[in-house]
């Protein structure tokens, strides 16, 4: 959330100089106030306005980067409350605990083998959570310097013994990791930490009253780059922690509050653990760290953060081109409709279960829907036409009959003519395939 | 110090729909549920109340669901072929709040049952189960309309919940729900306008019904624009809370319905390593849809898995504890 042009133009010295390339300084604010210009332009404007406007002009919650190189991962930077709004900026990272008790090797090479792919892309798990278990210091360390040479994922060290966290530093200090946490009796320690290895800083505490002394106290020693965790363990009242912090950021502009958040979830069940998960994931959560490392439960987590993090204001295409069905052969049946991904999975649904091997070519539309598509002359004959040629359709099957969607009828005449193919007329909803495949195919 | 807690202010709140009807209300029912009458966003206590918990309903079909994957399936396996016996299970045994009996038979590609045949069906899930009942038709409306008529004549006064009233086909569903005293699902595809829309245009036949109306919003399953219901359910209950009478109705989402038919629901371990134990995975699926959706302020859930279904109650007793400051 900007300023307006006006309280910009309040912090300028309303010369009218006209250096920064604007006829006065409120047609510089106004441009200021879009993003257009730069305030750097102005030779006059003063070191107490340009605080006053950079830090007004600052996103409501700070960017916080984890790790380093292509790796790092940013948390926060987030302007909204609901993401219909405007899409959130960064997906929740996820952080999976890794135990010093535990077998470090062993556990790590199960959790770097996991890697997931649906719809085509890639949904990774950014970060392992370390965790101090054994209260031991020197167990830490080792089984810091064995994640370390072990994979390459980001780390959350969890410990909250300074003395500790300092030994496990010494090991993993170049890969940036996240340290949590300060708390009211560790702080000044752990910032000190902290800020001598350039790492990211997670502040514990035991509610909302307290976080906020403790942040105050980290900021006052000169450390920005923090990471909160209100200390709330219940799905209940870790979803109105979170609510608050982000409401108070956004919506009050309350700096303390202007940070990414963690949290941990309780259950000890891992189903159980998941659906606490999934909550977490869309109540504001950053950093989410959770013990389960099952594909079956971590797949349709990764799933709903794919989901919740897509842009509301962009339509979600599939890949264009050509989906196979089942064990489609030469035989099979050919449909088309568009790469507009509602549209797409429905079909692709209804296809399915028709329980008849088949082709879908998914036109590229630029992922707008049939109707849409057809008035904006992204789906049109032509284009089907060379999607079929493109694809190579009269090398995998031996007859030429392509179905098109009902809605767009009127196509027919033309793209029998364009491809040479006989063009069936299917359903106008997807709803209808099932039958009409029955009829056409079965 | 004391943090600001920052409490929105709210003009409204959501209606509170009564579903099932006892006997001194002219039904037979051993209870009645309420849902709605949330005057917060989802379990926000901190700001308002909820004063009925989101309730889980089990589907129950009225032929063998023959498409069912086999590791769901399994649970109903003693009981499939008897809609009373298993509507009698998923509420002894899995703790359904609400049964949903679906009339698949009626489909004409399946079986073109007669609403005689629907009837006689119904009377037996009233009879084996005391919870409020859901009826939905086979889904094709030409059909449909030609046996909700009878079936909500037959159950007159239990203030079923009738599936579905949509925008191009809501008459016959509305007076048959004004005439014999039940509550109906007002189905939009997706789309807050249409919502609304249909609402007034329920309305229009009958003020009353406006407080027997649950909206179904159209859900899709996760990962398959999950996103889309959720955002449209979390306008429709932000515009509900700040005065939107049209929109302050309880919400209904088909979880299992959606959810089953998906790839990661039926796909095994072997043909798609890298997803895990189809069991498991599916039970996740729609459990994870179902957890979602309460976050957008859902207050009805449909589902199949009793295992899904156990974690999902579990969730709602979190979800409903107090969070006040």
């Amino acid at each position: 959330m900007g300023l307006t042009g006006l309280e910009i133009f309040k912090h300028l010295p309303k010369t009218n100089c006209k250096a920064c390339g604007f006829p006065t300084c409120l047609a510089f604010a106004m441009a200021l106030a879009n993003g257009k210009a730069s305030l750097d332009a102005c030779p006059d404007v003063s070191e107490a306005a340009k605080e006053a406007l950079s830090s007004a002009s600052a996103p409501p919650i700070r960017l916080v980067k984890v790790g380093t190189g292509d790796n790092v991962v940013e948390l926060g930077d987030e302007t909204e409350i609901f993401r219909h709004d405007k899409r959130f900026n960064h997906p929740t990272a996820v952080a999976i605990v890794v135990n010093d008790t535990d077998d470090v090797a062993a556990r790590l090479e199960a959790i770097d083998a996991l890697t997931f792919e649906r719809v085509g892309q890639q949904y990774k798990l950014e970060m392992v959570a370390l965790v101090n278990a054994s209260g031991d210091a020197g167990k830490f360390k080792t089984a810091v310097e064995a994640a370390v040479a072990k994979t390459a994922k980001n780390f959350v060290l969890v410990c909250e013994d300074a003395a500790a966290m300092e030994g496990a530093l010494s090991a993993a200090a170049a890969r940036k990791p996240l340290l949590y946490a300060a708390n009211k009796d560790n702080y000044e320690k752990m910032t000190q930490l902290a800020m001598a290895n350039g790492c990211a800083l997670a502040v514990k505490a035991a509610n909302l009253d307290e976080l906020e002394t403790l942040v105050e106290k980290i900021v006052a020693l000169g450390h920005k780059d923090l990471v909160l965790d209100p200390g709330s363990r219940t799905t209940s009242k870790v979803i109105a922690d979170m609510t608050q912090i982000r409401r108070l950021a956004v919506r009050k502009k309350f700096r303390t509050f202007g940070y990414p958040t963690i949290a941990f979830t309780s259950k000890e069940d891992e189903q159980a653990e998941l659906l606490q998960a999934v909550a977490y994931i869309a109540k504001y959560t950053s950093v989410l760290v959770v013990k389960t490392a099952k594909k079956e439960l971590l797949l349709p987590l990764l799933s709903w953060r794919a989901n919740l993090f897509t842009d509301p204001q962009k339509p979600v295409a599939v890949e264009p081109g050509l989906h196979v069905i089942g064990d489609a052969g030469p035989d099979s049946p050919v449909y088309c409709t568009t790469n507009f991904s509602l549209t797409y999975y429905l079909v692709e649904g209804e296809v399915d279960a028709t329980r008849i091997p088949s082709y879908i070519i998914s036109v590229d539309t630029g992922g707008i829907s049939v109707l849409t598509a057809y008035a904006d002359n992204k789906f049109t004959a032509e284009k089907i036409a060379k999607a079929i040629k493109d694809l190579g359709m009269e090398d995998k099957v031996k007859h030429r009959k392509i179905v098109i969607p009902g809605a767009v009828a009127v196509l027919k005449g033309k793209l029998e003519d364009e491809s040479g193919w006989e063009v069936i007329v299917g359903p106008r909803e997807s709803s209808g395939i099932q039958k009409f495949a029955k009829a056409q195919f079965a | 110090m004391a943090v600001e807690i920052l409490k929105e202010k709210y003009r409204s709140q959501v209606r509170e729909v009564v579903l099932g009807a006892t006997s001194a209300e002219g039904g037979t029912r051993s209870h009645t549920i309420k849902v709605g009458g949330e005057a917060a966003l989802p379990f926000l206590h901190f700001e308002g109340e909820t004063p009925n918990r989101p309730v889980v309903a089990m589907e129950v079909w009225d032929i063998v669901p023959e498409d069912w994957p086999a590791s769901l399936k399994a649970y109903f396996e003693d009981v499939y072929h008897d809609p009373a016996a298993w509507a009698k299970k998923c509420v002894e045994v899995y703790g359904a709040d609400l049964i949903a009996l679906r009339f698949k038979s009626a489909d004409p590609d399946i079986k073109d049952s007669s609403a005689e045949d629907c009837i006689a069906t119904l009377k037996k899930v009233l009879a084996a189960v005391g919870v409020p009942l859901i009826v939905y038709g086979c889904g094709k409306a030409d059909k449909d309309n030609t046996i909700m008529g009878p079936l909500a004549e037959a159950a007159e006064g239990e203030n079923l919940l009738l599936g579905v009233a949509e925008a191009e086909n809501y008459k016959a569903v509305a007076s048959a729900a004004m005439a014999y005293k039940h509550s109906i699902i007002a189905q939009s595809p997706i789309d807050i306008n249409i919502a609304k829309q249909l609402n007034i245009l329920i309305s229009e036949m009958s003020t009353p019904l406006l407080d027997r109306i649950v909206i179904d919003p159209t859900i899709a399953a996760l990962g398959y624009g999950l996103e889309y219901s959720y955002s449209i359910m979390e306008r429709a209950r932000f515009g509900a809370l700040n005065g939107d009478r049209m929109l302050a109705m309880p919400m209904i989402g088909n979880v299992g319905n959606e959810v089953w038919v998906k790839k990661e629901a039926s796909i095994s371990a072997e043909e798609q390593p890298g997803w895990g134990d189809q069991a498991e995975r599916s039970m996740a699926w729609e459990a994870t849809t179902a957890m979602a959706l309460l976050q957008a302020g859902m207050d009805i859930l449909v589902m199949r898995h009793p295992r899904a279904v156990e974690l999902i109650k579990e969730a709602i007793d979190d979800l409903m504890q107090d969070n006040s400051y």
